[in-house]
């Protein structure tokens, strides 16, 4: 029993990191400019399907590194074109368009790459269990925990370290005042749209070697993303994260005793934590209305 | 719009719902297609009770009016075999589901308030989608079928009569409309208004926005779940994507497509809406592209709404 319940911990820990590496290029994007990407779960699956595509040539590991990135550019592409009209306008419009670009990215996929699931396959030396007793332990998940810890790391370092991760966070607090002191605006959220997008394509590669690789795989994570930020507290990225692994464990030892309500628990979280401190756990009050 | 205009365009809208079934099939439509259109137009006028007139952004008003669907096909399966009955426990259950909801979420403001009504829209998805000895799961609720309403002296046949049922469709929703016209009438629904317009200055009035929103949205529940009621008798069936994030966003476009800021725009939207959905996914496999294009070309070109264009036109 107690394995199994050790079990479910790390799977749920995985899960958490997913819902958390979401959640965090979501609020990057809704917190500088307010807008709730309902296509994060789109482009996630755009770059899975995009390390599935590149893997033959290029391998796993290059399939890794270079389908982020692709994915972004992608993003960086979709908010010029279409997300920077609707700055400034009602949240309902960015909202309604980004659902849109869901529908189609969702529909795209399945028509490039097929309605059927298929498989992901990643590096022998990361498949084989560490040990026999903790046969969960295998390779890939204590590489992909690494992994997402590593990225977080590298963003909380690039908003905290450089230049344009500085502009970013002064741009939430008061994006008017950054523009007069001299910052491109526009560029600004163009470049943090890309790094949202970039996070999402970086989960996308990962989820598709743990979960398999179908055109839904965005949409069962973009959901609990949202909840994610919520339980952490709308404007906080540390918040976000820490949602996003409380859900992913609280649903991982659900499933032990509860398993129909796997996904409910997540919800039953988000209404105790706005019923006790509204503002999410380490969200401020007023920060973010 | 004058009085007299508003007058003649309600007469308009009347009329075209009272004869709709008898010209629906000349223009290549059905009387289910007909029905449906009033459902939807019911949940889209009942969500835009919220979004365009309290300017309150839900994006979850699908949970309702799934719940609505489920409570009627629970309540003829497993309870009662009364249609009445089965309405009526659908509403309950939905407005009771949003009064508690609402409650958590009241405080909470644009982006904010739409993430969360994001959030809380999927839960009742999953207990359905997982609950699968009561719901049916991902299968559905099927094995039960709309029963015919015995009124004492007459029965009317919705079972077996596709007519009857939308002149039965059609008397609800004429009483849930106008219920909602009186209520935006009234001093409250002017009220709501103010807080639309302008939340700050309602505040310093004295007006206690908070318990105002929660009804309201309270309310506009209510009637979402009424619609999903007649939902699940119109097609003897519910399955988990009555519940679903998608049928939200879908409420939502239905209202901005058709005009937020009027009364019957969200009707005209559900209208087009329903027509063109039913069009395009008997042309193509690929239908949510083409659902997903449109989103796009609303949101940019008509964000007022074909209404919205229309009353500029004539002001102007």
């Amino acid at each position: 029993m107690s394995q199994l319940l050790l079990f479910n911990v790390f799977n749920g820990l995985i899960v958490g990191a997913f819902y958390a590496l979401m959640a965090l290029g979501l609020s990057l994007i809704l917190n500088l400019s307010g807008v709730i990407n309902f296509a994060h779960g789109g482009f996630l699956a755009i770059g899975a399907y995009l390390a599935y595509t590149l893997m033959p040539h290029i391998g796993f590991w290059g399939a890794l590194v270079v389908a982020p990135f692709l994915t972004a550019a992608i993003g960086l592409a979709v908010e010029r074109v279409l997300i920077r009209r609707l700055y400034g306008r009602d949240p309902l419009y960015s909202l309604l368009l980004t659902f849109g670009l869901a529908y189609i990215f969702e529909d795209g996929t399945r028509y490039i790459w097929g309605a059927q699931s298929v498989p992901f396959p990643i590096p022998e030396m990361l498949t084989t269990p560490l040990s026999t007793e903790m046969f969960f332990l295998t390779g890939y998940r204590i590489f992909m925990v690494v992994l997402v810890a590593a990225a977080v790391g590298a963003l909380f370092y690039i908003l905290n370290r450089t230049r344009l991760g500085i502009r970013i966070r002064a741009g939430t607090l008061d994006l008017e005042t950054v523009s007069v002191l001299g910052v491109n605006v526009r560029i600004l959220r163009n470049l943090n749209f890309g790094l949202g997008i970039y996070l999402a394509g970086l989960a996308g590669v990962l989820a598709a070697g743990m979960l398999g690789l179908s055109p839904t795989i965005g949409t069962s994570l973009i959901m609990p993303s949202f909840v994610a930020i919520i339980v952490g507290g709308l404007g906080s990225l540390p918040g976000t994260l820490l949602g996003g692994l409380l859900i992913g464990v609280a649903s991982g030892i659900t499933t032990v005793y509860f398993p129909s309500a796997t996904e409910a628990i997540m919800y039953v979280m988000m209404g105790a934590v706005l019923l006790i401190r509204p503002s999410g756990l380490l969200g401020e009050e007023g920060r973010i209305q | 719009m004058n009085g007299l205009n508003k007058q003649t365009s309600n007469a308009i809208v009347w009329l075209i719902l009272l004869t709709m079934p008898y010209w629906m099939g000349a223009v290549g439509g059905y009387t289910e297609l007909a029905s449906r259109v009033l459902v939807l137009g019911l949940a889209a006028m009942a969500l835009n009770f919220l979004l365009g007139f309290t300017g309150v952004l839900s994006f979850g008003h699908a949970a309702y009016f799934g719940l609505g669907a489920y409570g009627t096909a629970m309540t003829i399966k497993y309870l009662a075999p009364s249609t009445p009955l089965a309405i009526l426990i659908g509403v309950i259950v939905g407005t009771i589901a949003a009064a508690l909801i609402g409650a958590l979420i009241v405080k909470r403001r644009g982006t904010y308030f739409a993430m969360v009504t994001i959030a809380f829209g999927q839960v009742f998805y999953f207990i359905a989608f997982r609950w699968n000895e009561v719901t049916g799961g991902d299968d559905g609720l099927t094995g039960w079928h709309r029963q015919i309403i015995n009124l004492g002296l007459t029965k009317i046949d919705i079972m077996g009569n596709d007519k009857a049922f939308y002149y039965m469709v059609l008397v609800v929703f004429a009483i849930a409309v106008g219920l909602m016209a009186l209520l935006l009438r009234s001093p409250f629904g002017r009220t709501l208004i103010a807080i639309r317009e302008n939340e700050q200055r309602a505040r310093f009035l004295g007006i206690a926005v908070e318990q105002h929103i929660w009804l309201a949205f309270v309310i506009s529940c209510l009637f979402v779940s009424l619609a999903g009621t007649l939902y699940a008798l119109l097609n003897n069936f519910t399955d988990p994507r009555a519940l679903r994030w998608d049928l939200s966003g879908n409420f939502v476009i239905m209202a901005v497509l058709g005009g937020m800021r009027s009364f019957w725009g969200p009707l005209v939207g559900a209208a087009i809406f329903v027509v063109l959905q039913d069009y395009v996914s008997s042309q193509t496999e690929n239908w949510m592209s083409f659902i997903g294009l449109f989103f796009v070309l609303v949101v940019l070109f008509f964000p007022r709404g074909v209404l919205g264009i229309i009353k500029r036109k004539v002001t102007q």
